[in-house]
């Protein structure tokens, strides 16, 4: 055993660490939240990677993916944390895009891959329903054959960044007769400026609008669209939601943020000295840092699995839970860090022209926001409570 | 022991109950506090009417003779409605000064002010760099003639942009965080030289970054002995603290019920998701933290009149443990409502962020548990 990279994974992170610096756009803001952002600066390093040919690196080769293997995967996401890289977004690439190339057909590759390779194309989700969260087999929004086209109807929530969304894969019931739930239901690909579909953005607690409401009412979608064979569309969504899961340890990002809370913790005063040097801050920093480290190196034998043909399994819901918990963690301590400017609204303040120049220290800007919105992570993607239910039934056997 | 309101208490409580019901539902709230002023003055001017705003004051001051119990009661109702109105501040804090180390002339002036709800005050405590110790000031003031010369920067004053006056702690001697030369003045905020930003807070209220430059104020702006304020400090926000302990299990209460309501509403796998054990047994936590937390309130505020080493440990001990229950339950509470309580349209979310603000005023879990381990201690 050996946790140490080898001299050809040394020289794939000094080329990668490299690329980065040489490329990544300097005047990119990468502190705040994602929601402050254009589109244009959401896509701007996945178009610079587009060219490159490593904005799909998992991807089998024949669809444009790099052939790295899993550790140098892993390599290339520790070296974009380490300069706060905006990534490009999950929806194409590793939900959809992998869905596509697995089970679309032909035409439906050559359609949609170059488009989510090269980020000039938007997508969004449209999984969960108001009454379908974490029992997305409820879903009920329809789509019913007519002629060479589906007819859908029906409504669905938390559909990220639809705002901005060129395309977006839909679940949708076609046999509303079928024996069980999970079956009777179909993936579909939208194109979102067809008539019919409306996109309402929801406020969030953090201020932000980042998820949104939509209906689609009488939208006429070519049978083309549908991916695979119709009423397998369950298969098709666990496929995917495995595939998510599996990035969302966000080990490497937390890992910087460890880093910047160091640094707040380092400005920030406690009877004159650094918070930092406190003991009782800084035994809660090393308690996130050791949890961090188990993490890290639960995802690294995963990974490894991967590497040795083994496809994630229910082990990921471990990295699902203990990773959304440190994310959860680390903003929750770096709000406590900053201490009473963790208070002021900033995305409030616009409203009331006082933006000037900002209240209290940079870093203390984002820490309520980011809190708040990311009790999110033990929610999505199959909450929590739902990551315990799988290990349950699929590791455990109860 | 006696755990029972008196019957007047017991009304207060009613009343205000029925007030806040009326005036803080969530749309009206929401509505309020996204308006240019952040906050309603018709409803402090009702607050007024229904002698709240004297409450703690002695009769003869000019109040109603009303204790720590009163506040309690009054900020725990405040807390399930989610009140942004400036009680703590005003009553609580500048009452506070005023009641332990206000001349007779300076109760005159002010007091009658405060329960008209006619003056309105802001607590100037907090420094950029001085975290949570009350003692740890760069803000100075200079004697100058026969009065003071203010000059300094005070953090996320909350109320201030609604204040007619201000409490500002400042250094009137010694170096940075000694604990003897620091004063206590009452600044008229109108005064040349005090400058404000003003912003809206992430639970809903509104504060100001204020800075004083060459703020002359006259010798009578002093509270207390001059140098000497600290202890004086202590108490008053020790009894601010009491009561934002009170107002805070006000929303955790609320949290709770609005949690098991939804679980009881929401379906899932064709069931209420209240019917998951794992869901209850949380709820039950929840349920067990906002009891322990009620009874940490009822040993701090029972616990203000009496010596200092033991009012410090109780409010300290309930400054902690409210504080780790109001992070359990906030977070809790978003999770059990799943996606919806990530909204800003269902009112949990409001509730979470007042929870989570709670920690950093007047000292976070880590300061109090210091200060309590240095008592207990020692």
């Amino acid at each position: 055993m050996n946790l140490e990279f080898t001299p050809e994974e040394l020289a794939f992170r000094d080329e990668v660490r490299s690329f980065i610096a040489e490329n990544y756009p300097k005047d990119l803001s990468s502190g705040g939240m994602r929601d402050d952002m254009s589109p244009e600066e959401l896509t701007a390093w996945h178009k610079i990677l587009g060219k490159k040919g490593w904005s799909t690196p998992a991807w089998p080769e024949q669809y444009g993916g790099t052939g790295w293997t899993p550790t140098q995967r892993y390599i290339w996401s520790e070296e974009n944390a380490r300069v706060n890289a905006i990534m490009p977004l999950p929806f194409g690439v590793s939900m959809v895009g992998p869905v596509i190339y697995t089970f679309g057909s032909e035409e439906q590759k050559q359609q949609h891959l170059p488009g989510i390779r090269s980020g000039d194309v938007w997508w969004c989700q449209g999984y969960s329903e108001p009454g379908a969260g974490s029992d997305l087999a409820s879903l009920t929004t329809t789509a019913v054959r007519d002629g060479d086209h589906y007819v859908i109807n029906g409504q669905k929530t938390w559909t990220t960044l639809a705002q901005h969304a060129d395309w977006g894969f839909f679940l949708c019931r076609t046999d509303p007769d079928a024996a069980k739930p999970q079956e009777g239901i179909s993936f579909i690909l939208i194109d979102m400026n067809t008539p019919g579909i409306e996109v309402k953005p929801i406020k969030l607690i953090d201020g932000g609008y980042e998820v949104n409401e939509t209906w689609l009412t009488d939208v006429r979608v070519p049978v083309e669209n549908l991916v695979g064979e119709e009423n397998k569309g369950w298969t098709y969504a666990k496929f995917l939601l495995a595939h998510e899961r599996s990035g969302i340890a966000g080990v490497a990002r937390s890992k910087r943020g460890v880093e910047q809370l160091r640094d707040i913790a380092k400005s920030e005063q406690l009877d004159g000295k650094p918070l930092m040097s406190d003991f009782d801050f800084a035994r809660k920093v090393s308690q996130l840092e050791i949890d961090l480290s188990a993490l890290e190196i639960t995802e690294l034998r995963t990974l490894a699995g991967e590497q040795a043909g083994k496809g994630p399994g229910p082990e990921s819901s471990i990295l699902k839970i203990k990773g959304t918990e440190i994310q959860q963690r680390l903003t929750e301590l770096t709000l406590e860090a900053v201490g009473h400017y963790g208070t002021p609204y900033y995305a409030g303040m616009s409203d009331m022209g006082s933006n000037e120049y900002p209240i209290g220290p940079d870093y203390a800007q984002h820490s309520a926001a980011t809190y708040f919105n990311m009790r999110k992570t033990s929610i999505y993607g199959g909450s929590n409570e739902i990551q315990r239910n799988i290990i349950t039934k699929m590791i455990l056997g109860l | 022991m006696d755990f029972n309101f008196t019957d007047e208490q017991t009304m207060v409580r009613d009343s205000l109950t029925r007030m806040v019901r009326e005036n803080y539902d969530t749309d009206t709230r929401r509505a309020a506090i996204g308006s240019d002023s952040g906050w309603r003055p018709e409803v402090w001017a009702q607050l007024a009417e229904l002698g709240l705003l004297g409450m703690p004051f002695s009769e003869e001051d000019g109040g109603f003779g009303g204790g720590a119990v009163d506040s309690m009661i009054v900020m725990e109702e405040f807390g399930k409605g989610l009140v942004v109105e400036p009680f703590v501040p005003t009553v609580v804090c500048a009452g506070g000064f005023l009641k332990h180390a206000g001349t007779a002339a300076q109760k005159e002036e002010h007091i009658g002010g405060i329960v008209d709800g006619s003056r309105i005050f802001a607590f100037a405590y907090a420094e950029p760099r001085g975290r949570f110790d009350y003692a740890d000031l760069e803000t100075t003031a200079k004697k100058d003639g026969g009065g003071y010369v203010l000059n300094g920067h005070k953090a996320v004053v909350i109320g201030a942009p609604w204040a007619t006056h201000l409490v500002v702690t400042a250094r009137t001697s010694g170096g940075q965080r000694d604990s003897d030369g620091i004063s206590v003045f009452v600044v008229d905020k109108s005064s040349a030289g005090v400058v404000t930003r003003d912003y809206p807070t992430v639970d809903g209220r509104r504060a100001s970054e204020v800075y004083f430059e060459n703020v002359a104020v006259p010798a009578e702006a002093l509270i207390g002995e001059e140098g000497k304020a600290l202890p004086l400090i202590e108490v008053v926000t020790d009894e601010a603290i009491a009561a934002q302990c009170a107002e805070v299990c006000g929303a955790m209460k609320v949290a709770h019920a609005m949690t098991v309501d939804y679980s009881r509403q929401r379906k899932q796998f064709g069931v209420p998701i209240g019917s998951f054990q794992v869901l209850q047994h949380r709820m039950v936590d929840m349920y067990t933290e906002y009891e322990q937390s009620v009874s940490m309130t009822y040993l701090a505020t029972l616990k203000l009149g009496e010596s200092e080493v033991e009012r410090k440990l109780a409010v300290s001990a309930a400054k902690v443990r409210i504080g780790q229950a109001a992070h359990h339950i906030g977070q809790e509470a978003i999770q059990i409502h799943g996606g919806m309580g990530m909204t800003d349209e269902l009112a949990i979310g409001h509730y979470f962020k007042r929870l989570t603000v709670f920690d950093a005023e007047f000292g976070n879990v880590d300061h109090h548990m210091k200060r309590h381990v240095a008592l207990a201690s020692g």
